[in-house]
């Protein structure tokens, strides 16, 4: 183990100031070669732990919670309340983070934030240029579009044409709102109700809301004719 | 810094590539990186700012050339020795040093479910007087720090209005180099983007950005 773990952190160093960390390999003829990446972050894994710098324990129930338990469907269940009850959609949009707790979600990246509606006329659309920002606690982790260059650098300057590459086509008399997330505030879109819903339950909305709706490249779509389930 | 990093505005980069049914994590290593990276901020040896900005410290080529979590990875590694968490002695052999003391993790399982609710400090803390109000027409100043900071080039030296007053937050230029909290308002400031981005643009198209009292001046 000590020699198979030897140098590949020093290599990992070494690499990102030579350009080759990003050089990962897969798909040689039936073989399952474990790539860089994976030896050296087990490599500092185990010398994390040996030190007891970390609990390999309290690790896996960081990537459970954010592989199981916050995502989307967290942020999807808020917006089909804010639907249901009008009473809690204006403690949503007054104090995002309380009623967002009444809910029972409550993890970091969540305590300062704004709810920002759609309607007819409005249409806003969360980025974060600078870096990653995402509302965790509603949405889970954000995924690789997001945190991309096209996005980020674009979302700002030519937001129509961002949201048309996600088949999104906003008409020309719609006021768009861009927010970029530079401070700790975390954005949430509450998107426009479908028509066709007005004898939903509270769940079958639920079902109905994206992520993408929640952070404005999309709209949530009307369910279909005949019934969708 | 005027890093690749600060990319509101840029061009060239290229169609979003949009991936249906996207995992949370696309590789085991991927979910490790990031918990490690949460688990060793339960140190407290750091914060959020100073890791965003060992994120901007990456030369560009590699920035742009690496995955989100492979550059956390690196910004790891960077962080671990400079803090004196890990000897380069240790990244080469892989092992602590011989003789060395065994530490207690800061962060245990029974503690992540709490420590994932501990949220970023702010307060509306009334000693802190706000310098801009609500309605107010501000500029955002024309400053080119060479360390940390969350006013992104595209908004210096223009003219915007403050929308909310979100209180009192830590100001990152100072905060990420330990330089102290230096504690201000935060507002909401809208600007137009026809301001932002010439006669060409929409009018009826916004940006929101959120900015501490020290990027701003009276319009």
């Amino acid at each position: 183990m000590n020699t198979t773990r030897r140098g590949f952190l020093t290599a990992a160093m070494a690499a990102a100031a030579h350009g080759q960390l990003g050089a990962q390999e897969s798909g040689h003829d039936h073989q399952e070669v474990p790539s860089d990446l994976t030896l050296r972050v087990k490599a500092l894994e185990s010398l994390l732990v040996e030190k007891g710098i970390v609990d390999p324990a309290a690790l896996d129930a960081l990537v459970d919670t954010f592989e199981h338990k916050v995502g989307p469907r967290n942020g999807a269940r808020v917006v089909a309340r804010a639907w249901a009850d009008p009473s809690y959609k204006k403690r949503l949009l007054s104090n995002a983070p309380e009623a967002i707790a009444e809910l029972g979600y409550t993890s970091g990246q969540g305590e300062h934030m704004l709810v920002v509606e759609n309607g007819p006329k409005t249409h806003n659309l969360v980025v974060c240029t600078l870096c990653s920002c995402y509302p965790w606690p509603v949405l889970g982790l954000p995924p690789v579009w997001y945190k991309s260059a096209p996005y980020r650098s674009r979302a700002v300057i030519d937001p129509r044409g961002v949201l048309a590459e996600f088949g999104l086509q906003l008409a020309e008399d719609v006021e768009l709102h861009v927010w970029d997330s530079t401070a700790e505030l975390r954005y949430l879109v509450l998107p426009e109700r479908p028509a066709g819903t007005e004898n939903m339950t509270e769940d079958q909305l639920a079902a109905l809301v994206t992520r993408d709706a929640m952070v404005g490249v999309a709209k949530v779509p009307a369910p279909r004719p005949g019934g969708n389930e | 810094m005027n890093g690749v990093h600060d990319m509101g505005g840029m061009q060239g980069m290229g169609p979003v590539q949009y991936e249906k049914n996207e995992p949370v994590f696309h590789a085991v290593w991927e979910g490790r990186v990031y918990s490690l990276n949460r688990a060793i901020r339960a140190w407290r040896k750091w914060n959020l700012d100073t890791d965003r900005h060992g994120i901007e410290l990456l030369p560009p080529a590699d920035y742009l050339r690496m995955s989100y979590y492979e550059r956390w990875f690196t910004r790891l590694l960077t962080n671990l020795v400079q803090f004196g968490f890990v000897t380069k002695e240790e990244m080469e052999s892989g092992k602590p040093a011989p003789g060395s003391s065994r530490a207690t993790p800061a962060l245990t399982a029974t503690m992540s479910s709490g420590f994932l609710s501990r949220g970023i400090p702010s307060s509306n803390d009334p000693k802190v007087r706000p310098l801009f109000k609500v309605g107010q027409r501000v500029r955002a100043r024309n400053i080119n720090p060479s360390g940390h900071t969350r006013l992104p080039r595209y908004a210096r030296g223009k003219t915007g209005t403050i929308m909310i007053d979100h209180g009192v937050y830590s100001f990152p230029d100072t905060s990420a180099h330990f330089l102290g909290e230096k504690r201000q308002h935060v507002y909401s400031v809208r600007f137009t983007a026809r301001e932002l981005w010439g006669e060409s643009a929409s009018p009826r198209h916004f940006v929101h950005i959120d900015m501490w009292d020290d990027y701003l001046e009276r319009a």
